[in-house]
């Protein structure tokens, strides 16, 4: 390296290409940053939201609460309603997420009547135990998602779903 | 590394010959800004392009979050300049950069017209040029309204107005142009996001390979 001379061809080819290149970095990082903003987006600890489901009428067969909340999708604000299977396990009170972990369809509490006490998705008949634990041999790799809960007032609290913990 | 991804396709392609052909030529000593300084209003032309590429880098980045609807566009063009990463920086690119395109072009204009360039045997490729130069008032025109504020919507209107003054089907192209004989607005804004973002950069697309490929075929015009 040291005995090898820069040509001026290959000086010039060099400083060109880096000048070059730092000048089209310029132009293309905050084009690439602007376009690649949703991933880096933080996403916001979900809040709580408010159910007009009384804790006390809770049983132990799971009953579907609707919850409805305000979503903003970028610029565009919208009312959301989502649903989750609740139940109660001795006195504990659990919420699960509806989603299904196979393509994400909506499940139903005994949705096949060939199966009872079991969550059934009607897509491609994927099934899971009443603690959310996906039934062997159905298409869903993982159990249901849970919802993290509180109690306001006597009343049931929604918050964002979890992986499951029953399981 | 890369001379030998190189080398790998050049042995099977045959590329060498091509970008020789795009990117090898000589630049006569009167077109050089090394040789004579005041040689670099050729550069002008070249510039045009540069920020021409800029604008429309910068413009397909920004569909990624405008919407050409009455109701959403202004608001996602203000989501998009103060909620995204650079989204300041990247809607300022095509906003400052839609000025310059046409300074720029002017520019290269006044070179050609002074330098007589558009002289036998280059008529076609100045004729050329003019449409090129409608094409970028085209979509500067289309390009304003977009943002749908305030300046945009009253622009639009006085620019349609003038429109329909030409004689005769001077209504016919004002609503062509408004999608409706009486309001400027859902139908305008899509119409003119469909011309500025599809039609006339693709006529724009055309006449550019047509400027560069005449402008290759005929060389830079001599010395003064």
């Amino acid at each position: 390296m040291s005995n090898n001379k820069v040509s001026r061809r290959q000086f010039l080819s060099y400083t060109l290409t880096g000048v070059g290149g730092f000048m089209a970095a310029g132009m293309l990082m905050p084009m690439v940053r602007f376009a690649i903003d949703p991933v880096l987006q933080k996403s916001e600890g979900g809040d709580f939201v408010l159910t007009e489901k009384k804790i006390a009428d809770i049983t132990e067969i799971p009953e579907r609460v609707d919850f409805t909340f305000e979503q903003v999708d970028a610029w565009y604000k919208s009312d959301i309603t989502n649903a989750a299977w609740v139940y109660k396990e001795g006195d504990q009170v659990i919420a699960l997420s509806p989603v299904c972990k196979h393509l994400g369809c909506t499940v139903n509490w005994e949705g096949d009547p060939a199966h009872k006490n079991q969550f059934f998705c009607p897509c491609h008949a994927g099934r899971y135990e009443k603690n959310g634990q996906n039934v062997p041999k159905t298409p869903p790799l993982g159990p249901l998602d849970q919802f993290e809960i509180r109690e306001n007032d006597g009343f049931l609290e929604i918050g964002k779903a979890i992986p499951n913990t029953l399981v | 590394m890369l001379n030998k991804i190189y080398d790998w396709v050049d042995e099977r392609l045959d590329i060498t010959p091509i970008w020789r052909d795009i990117a090898d030529h000589e630049v006569p000593e009167h077109v050089n800004p090394a040789h004579h300084f005041s040689a670099f209003v050729y550069c002008f032309g070249g510039l045009t392009f540069f920020i021409t590429v800029i604008q429309i880098l910068s413009g397909m980045f920004l569909t990624m979050y405008y919407v050409p609807d009455i109701e959403n566009a202004w608001e996602s063009v203000f989501y998009l300049q103060n909620e995204v990463a650079f989204g300041e920086i990247v809607r300022g690119m095509h906003h400052w950069g839609a000025s310059l395109v046409i300074v720029m072009m002017f520019l290269h204009t006044l070179r050609v017209f002074f330098t007589g360039s558009y002289k036998k045997p280059r008529e076609l490729n100045w004729m050329v040029g003019v449409l090129i130069f409608a094409v970028m008032l085209g979509l500067g025109f289309t390009g304003y309204l977009l943002p749908w504020d305030m300046k945009a919507l009253f622009a639009t209107k006085v620019g349609i107005e003038i429109a329909a003054s030409v004689p005769f089907i001077g209504g016919m192209i004002k609503t062509l142009l408004a999608g409706d004989e009486h309001i400027i607005g859902a139908q305008t804004l899509t119409r003119f996001f469909a011309i500025h973002v599809f039609f006339l950069p693709a006529a724009l697309f055309g006449l550019l390979a047509a400027h560069f490929i005449m402008i290759r075929r005929q060389g830079i015009s001599g010395p003064l």
